[in-house]
């Protein structure tokens, strides 16, 4: 069955894995006392795309780094310095000039990374903790002497969204549209109406920016996979001396990719100005620089790996987010521990029973605490998520494969 | 000897070069925004070199220390420990609902406090050791994840349990009874100067020394110190050698977290004892920077942390003057930890190519 499944074309085998994730979510919710149905309604779908996107961008900026063999924890950094000048410039100028800028600055943190450690040979992760530890001071001090106030700007404005028409109702030069998915939606049938309001959710409302970002991930792919540079850029990842020996400029290469990992940062950050809160604030990345990076190895350093881990880690953040009374992060539990349950049945088949009682003593303690429960404790929404992307990365760390020469320092002419 | 000379002044050579690039660059910074650098600096080593602010710069550099032999205990091992930031946060948290609750007799009050801070902070950071060797997380994601479950989960969950009732504007745990407050140090400073006004030297500074002093005699001197260090240079060479390197993973790790548990007691011991909102958040980053300057020395990182500090509070009097932003010290240091780093391996890279220069000529020496 599960061959069968892999001959499936992987946007069709992707749609698959996520209608039976919303049919776990509506199960979990119907549980839920007085049935809000807010785990599969379309704003939760809604909240999920924009908040998956600075994670999806973080995780691509990965990409183009360690595909380079540069291991890039300075994301976080970049992404702030990728606020802090989108936000500028999308007060100074106009919201087009905020994403240009906030590009410019994540690039300008990932040149200064790439300086370091390409040719200076310092090491990645020392070089990008110090970006991290610098770039907040940059942008506390620009703040201050630009907004006159260190850890807020004004309100910054976003690029606007669209709805998609016929499926949700958008315009359509002008013309309505039916919004079939939405009275579908509204039929209340299990599984059909919820499926339909989570659908409804990703194609209406959408931000023109994610639109962008998304474009984004089939553009890393093709650019990776399918054209020369990209071939030479993985070269400089999997085995420099190799393409240096073929006349590749490796090191080139590798500035390219560190360079675009820090603008791809940037645009998540500019990202997270703009659409997400909608001014700048100390601070406000949250971590979602690491989670990129969390995305990145969970997705097996590839672009659609990469973008269904952005949307695993972006749902339970888009979904505590506007969850006040706790409801939907309390039927989350559930759906944490059915999926604890599958892993650890899944490990039990494949004879890995350390995993499979871990799982189990997991999904078992959630469970319980679920049943105790008609709420989350208001801390939980908050905490939720990073324990998701731990638990993920606990299960999943194990079996995937990072480019060879990931990490490890090149110096031209040494072997 | 002459070539240990060398050696050494290239050693100093690399901090001072970043030291007066920053000035030179945050300099420039602040000609930009319309400040006058050379005013601003003026102000700023006036204010610094007064008794009060030593002592605030003092008591500022403490933790900073701490924090920063936490993270190079870590980066000995060729570990990075991201997490000192939950781990204190939570190890200051737990100490004050320990150190609140109980009441033992004087020295061992303090004592009790001090020894759960560590424990707590070893064991949070040692989770992350663990999930490494054994799930393969890799230990900056598993530290940083661990920071916000710590600070965002656990202490937000815990918080309103142990919130002190009898103060109901207070948002912080009970107050600390006066066993458990650490003696301050004025006495002692104040046989060689004037009176402090205000002010209070924490005997933290003592613990401080101490770990400093125990760092060096475990990972420079000792057994365990070498086959911690060979583990973090060649984990292959070193299991060979009867290392076991997931061992000394976690091992290490405990370590650096009991050692982060100590950054929050300054403000725990010292100062407010209780664990409120007024502690000093972003401890845990500024260590990983002095860490860094101080190339993981004992010494080093006590200059960088004293360097470090000072900045910090000497900085408040340019927002009186108005003769500058005080947040360019931030950028100061964010480019002095940035240009050392880089100058660091600089040097590295001249004395190896040296060294090899050296050990050839000496075998072709010895051919002939």
């Amino acid at each position: 069955m599960l061959a069968a499944l892999h001959r499936l074309p992987t946007w069709l085998r992707f749609a698959l894995y996520a209608s039976v994730g919303v049919l776990v979510l509506a199960i979990a919710e119907s549980f839920e006392s007085g049935g809000v149905g807010r785990l599969t309604a379309d704003t939760a779908s809604r909240a999920m795309l924009k908040w998956c996107i600075p994670i999806l961008l973080a995780g691509l900026g990965g990409l183009f780094s360690e595909r380079a063999s540069i291991v890039n924890i300075g994301l976080e950094g970049m992404m702030i310095l990728g606020t802090w000048f989108g936000a500028w410039a999308a007060l100074e100028f106009s919201p087009w000039m905020g994403l240009v800028f906030g590009v410019l600055g994540g690039a300008l943190g990932g040149l200064i990374h790439a300086v370091a450690t390409v040719s200076f040979g310092v090491d990645h992760v020392i070089s990008g903790v110090a970006i991290n530890i610098m770039a907040p001071g940059v942008t506390t001090f620009l703040s201050s002497e630009v907004f006159g106030n260190r850890t807020q700007s004004p309100d910054v404005p976003g690029l606007g969204e669209v709805d998609v028409p016929v499926l949700a109702g958008g315009t359509f030069f002008g013309a309505e549209t039916p919004d079939i998915l939405g009275s579908i939606a509204d039929q209340g049938v299990f599984f059909v109406s919820d499926l339909a309001s989570f659908a409804r959710g990703l194609v209406s409302g959408i931000a023109i920016f994610s639109l962008i970002a998304l474009a984004l991930v089939p553009l890393s792919g093709w650019f990776l996979w399918k054209t020369r540079a990209g071939l030479q850029l993985r070269s400089a990842g999997e085995y420099p001396l190799a393409g240096e020996s073929l006349g590749v400029n490796v090191i080139r290469r590798m500035y390219l990719g560190v360079v675009v990992s820090g603008a791809l940062a940037g645009l998540g950050g500019a990202f997270i100005a703009m659409e997400l809160t909608g001014f700048y604030q100390n601070g406000q990345t949250g971590g979602r620089g690491f989670i990129g990076l969390a995305a990145l190895i969970f997705g097996n350093w590839r672009p659609l790996g990469i973008l269904a881990a952005a949307f695993l880690f972006g749902y339970p953040f888009g979904v505590s987010l506007r969850d006040l009374d706790g409801q939907s992060t309390h039927a989350l539990l559930l759906v944490v521990s059915f999926c604890l349950a599958v892993v650890s049945l899944w490990a039990a088949t494949a004879r890995r029973l350390v995993d499979a009682v871990m799982a189990l003593v997991f999904a078992v303690v959630m469970f319980a605490w679920y049943v105790q429960t008609d709420v989350a404790p208001d801390w939980l929404p908050n905490a939720m998520p990073y324990v998701i992307v731990l638990l993920v990365l606990v299960f999943a760390a194990q079996r995937l494969r990072a480019p060879a020469f990931d990490g490890q320092i090149y110096r031209r002419g040494a072997t | 000897m002459n070539n240990r000379m060398r050696s050494a002044s290239l050693a100093l050579a690399a901090p001072l070069a970043s030291l007066l690039l920053a000035f030179l660059l945050s300099a420039l910074v602040l000609v930009l925004v319309g400040s006058n650098p050379l005013v601003a600096f003026g102000d700023m080593l006036e204010y610094g070199s007064r008794l009060e602010i030593v002592i605030d710069m003092l008591n500022r550099a403490t933790p900073l220390y701490l924090s920063g032999i936490a993270a190079a205990i870590g980066f000995r091992m060729n570990l990075f420990n991201i997490g000192v930031e939950g781990q204190y946060q939570l190890a200051m948290f737990v100490a004050a609902v320990v150190g609140g609750a109980l009441a033992l007799p004087g020295f061992l009050h303090l004592l009790l406090i001090l020894v759960v801070a560590m424990i707590v902070g070893g064991l949070w950071s040692g989770l992350a050791g663990l999930l490494k060797v054994t799930r393969g997380v890799n230990e900056v994601i598993g530290t940083i994840m661990l920071n916000f479950i710590a600070i965002g989960g656990i202490i937000a969950a815990l918080i309103g349990r142990f919130r002190d009732g009898e103060i109901s504007t207070n948002s912080g745990t009970k107050l600390i009874a006066e066993s458990g407050w650490m003696p301050n140090l004025n006495g002692f400073v104040e046989a060689f100067t004037r009176d402090i006004k205000g002010r209070q030297l924490s005997g933290m500074l003592v613990v401080a020394v101490l770990v400093g002093i125990a760092y060096h005699l475990t990972i420079n001197r000792s057994r365990f110190g070498f086959d911690l260090r060979a583990s973090g240079l060649n984990p292959m060479a070193a299991r060979s050698g009867g290392v076991p390197p997931k061992r000394m993973v976690v091992v290490a790790m405990v370590l650096s977290g009991a050692a982060a548990g100590l950054v929050g007691m300054v403000d725990l011991v010292s100062r407010y004892h209780r664990y409120d909102n007024n502690f000093s958040p972003g401890l845990g980053f500024a260590g990983i920077a002095v860490a860094l300057l101080g190339r993981h020395h004992p010494v080093g990182v006590a200059f960088a942390a004293l360097l470090f500090a000072f900045m910090d509070s000497s900085s408040s009097i340019l927002q009186v003057t108005g003769s500058a932003s005080p947040e360019i010290v931030i950028i100061m240091q964010g480019v002095i930890l940035l240009t050392a780093v880089i100058t660091y391996e600089y040097v590295n890279q001249i004395r190896q190519r040296e060294e090899t220069k050296m050990a050839a000529l000496a075998t072709a020496g010895g051919a002939a």
